[in-house]
């Protein structure tokens, strides 16, 4: 079959995703028609009140929370048409989007090069090969003196640093960040989003960053604002340089 | 890289401790299945270290072991002249209780025939056979008797000149061998005042016994000894051992004896057959019962440990999933667990048995095929005391490591 990659320009692409959840009484209108296109290599900021369903968005294009209605394809590729998914999430998550969240995730019994390691062994990398690529980049988000040492022996950016290196560390065509800076002073916070900008342009992968920072913004080619579910896109003059 | 390894790591002491209790409790099982193997071996010693063909026993009953069986001395003779029969022997074989030293003594009493049988046969580690007719007894280490000691039983004073191991009889107890005519007297032993009323009791039958009113010497000889009146038998054996012949065939020997009307023979693998199933089949049902109990007991304790060990890791498993790790690993990682606890708690079992049976109180025999049978089953626990926490991560969504 043909590769996405060659037809299709944009890494991501939503149509009128809808997310309600619970029923009746309960129910929350999460998210509403959310349309959002991202080309390869391009930054999308994603702004919002808390509340307003950036993380709903978020994990409906990471292919881990089904939307209620509405497609996502990723790179071309059908992945939830709805509810239902259109191909094997769990692969394709492995191969082609890397996660970072609010909360850094990594797993506790696993030192911090572990937790890269474990990303890129999944991917069928030999553990010596494996170990290398994930030293490089702890070394170059600045934790590779901490590579041995467990999370809970980390500080919160040094967590979320090393959540940063599991993201990138299968060179994914989607990155997709939850407020990934809120733990990181305003310097090492501009770092992670500068990198995420490199990544962008020299792998050509579509990135959404969920951000609060205003100082960072000019990093970002497409900002996009979410409000009671809604999404808009911001006007282009308003953050060019 | 080994994910169960790493968690293993990450909570050794809890683990640690755990494949601690499960290896206790895999000892026990273990322990069991040894202690029905001693019972079994020691049941069944006694018969094959004395090693006799035949045993010839009172006519329909399952002697001399599972149940009393009483034979006259001269069967002795009667089976030697049998055609086929190379040996005969008495025997005899009781159990006294004494106390020595304030202690309780349990003595399995065997009678050897002197002067054919001196106690060649018994695995000594001390001391000699039997050299006299009288007074000279084997005693086995465990009775707890020292070589040169002596000690009395009726009215005799008996010395410990030999010394053996593992020599049991079906209960535990240890052996002590003697010549037949001092079984029978420890056995047999009347005090002094019992003996001066039966002889009384003899004379009041004899005085309304028409035959001593008219021939009155007769009625004295109620008086003098038992065992100088011919219508009352000398003291019975239990049985009688027989050595068929190296030409002949034992199935035909039984069957002539068989066909005399007093006595029942049996060859020595169905002497074997009637202790395992009269008296350790019981034992073995009970045991076997235990072992079951305990291997369920410790099959639902290892299910709830590896459950909350996985419910512990809950997050870790979604968050494994988020990052795309197939059901594979997953399951690879509780099951492997799973095994580790089984396999380290086998090899504890085993290594603190090797030092702990030997002080139990009955023998415990652990056979290559009962560790090996035992083995299999710690595995096919393992891992199913593994499903359950693998039905409780595979139903873990990935949206929970964002929560
Ligand atoms: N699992 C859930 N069940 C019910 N309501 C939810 C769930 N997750 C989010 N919501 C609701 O959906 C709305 C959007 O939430 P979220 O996407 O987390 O917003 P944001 O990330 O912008 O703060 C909120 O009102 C929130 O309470
Ligand atoms: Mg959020």
């Amino acid at each position: 079959m043909s590769s996405p990659k060659t037809q299709n320009p944009f890494a991501i692409e939503t149509q009128e995703l809808t997310k309600v959840y619970g029923s009746g009484n309960t129910e929350v209108i999460a998210m509403r028609d959310a349309s959002m296109q991202v080309r390869r290599g391009e930054v999308v900021a994603l702004l919002g009140p808390s509340g307003s369903g950036k993380s709903t968005f978020l994990t409906a294009v990471g292919l881990i929370n089904p939307p209620t209605s509405g497609r996502v394809f990723i790179g071309g590729q059908l992945t939830f048409d709805g509810p239902r998914a259109r191909t094997n999430l769990r692969t394709y998550r492995r191969r082609h989007i890397g996660f970072v969240f609010q909360k850094s995730n990594l797993i506790p019994f696993l030192t911090a090069i572990e937790n890269v390691q474990i990303a890129l062994e999944l991917n069928g990398q030999t553990s010596a090969a494996a170990r290398r690529r994930a030293l490089e980049l702890l070394d170059y988000l600045g934790v590779a003196d901490r590579a041995d040492n467990r999370p809970s022996m980390l500080s919160g950016g040094q967590q979320q640093r090393v959540a940063v290196a599991r993201a990138l560390a299968n060179q994914p065509s989607v990155v997709l960040a939850d407020e990934p800076t809120a733990a990181l002073d305003s310097h090492r916070g501009r770092q992670v989003m500068e990198l995420f900008a490199q990544v962008a342009h020299e792998q050509g992968a579509g990135v959404i960053v969920v951000t609060h920072d205003q100082r960072a913004l000019d990093i970002f080619d497409t900002i996009y604002e979410m409000e009671d579910g809604l999404m808009r896109k911001r006007q282009p003059q308003t953050n060019e340089p | 890289m080994n994910l169960a390894s790493k968690d293993i790591r990450h909570n050794l002491g809890r683990f640690a401790l755990t494949t601690f209790g499960i290896g206790m409790l895999l000892m026990v099982v273990m322990g069991m299945g040894g202690i029905y193997r001693g019972i079994e071996e020691d049941a069944t010693l006694l018969v094959d270290r004395i090693g006799a063909d035949l045993w010839v026993v009172q006519r329909n009953t399952e002697g001399p072991f599972a149940e009393v069986s009483r034979v006259p001395r001269n069967l002795v003779d009667r089976v030697l002249a049998v055609p086929g029969v190379g040996t005969s022997r008495e025997f005899v074989y009781h159990t006294i209780q004494r106390e020595r030293g304030g202690k309780l003594l349990r003595i399995a009493v065997l009678g050897l025939s002197w002067p054919t049988d001196k106690g060649e046969w018994t695995p000594l580690i001390a001391g000699r056979t039997l050299a006299q007719n009288h007074f000279e007894m084997i005693v086995d280490e465990s009775l707890g008797i020292h070589l040169g000691e002596t000690i009395k039983l009726g009215k005799d004073t008996y010395t410990a000149v030999g010394m053996t191991e593992g020599m049991l009889s079906l209960n535990g107890d240890g052996l002590a061998l003697f010549t037949t005519a001092d079984a029978l007297a420890i056995q047999f032993d009347t005090p002094g005042e019992a003996v001066r009323l039966e002889r009384a009791a003899r004379e009041a039958r004899g005085e309304r016994y028409e035959l001593a009113l008219v021939q009155p010497t007769l009625l004295e000889q109620a008086l003098k000894p038992s065992a100088e009146l011919p219508a009352i038998a000398p003291p019975q054996l239990s049985a009688v051992m027989v050595g068929v012949a190296a030409s002949a065939d034992a199935n035909r020997v039984a069957d002539t004896i068989n066909g005399w009307g007093d006595v029942s023979v049996y060859t020595r693998r169905g002497q074997r057959e009637l202790l395992i199933k009269g008296l350790v089949d019981k034992v073995r049902r009970q045991i076997g019962l235990f072992r079951i109990l305990l291997t369920i007991i410790a099959g639902i304790i290892m299910a709830l440990i590896l459950y909350t060990l996985t419910l512990d890791k809950i997050h870790s498993i979604a968050l494994l999933k988020l990052i795309g790790a197939p059901n594979a690993v997953i399951m690879g990682l509780i099951m492997q667990q799973a095994l580790v606890l089984g396999v380290l708690g086998f090899g504890i079992a085993y290594l603190i048995g090797q030092k702990v049976f030997p002080m139990f109180p009955r023998r415990v025999i652990l056979t290559p095929d009962d560790l090996m049978q035992l083995a299999v089953v710690v595995l096919i626990i393992s891992v199913a005391s593994s499903l359950l926490g693998i039905w409780k991560a595979m139903r873990v969504s990935p949206n929970e490591a964002l929560s």
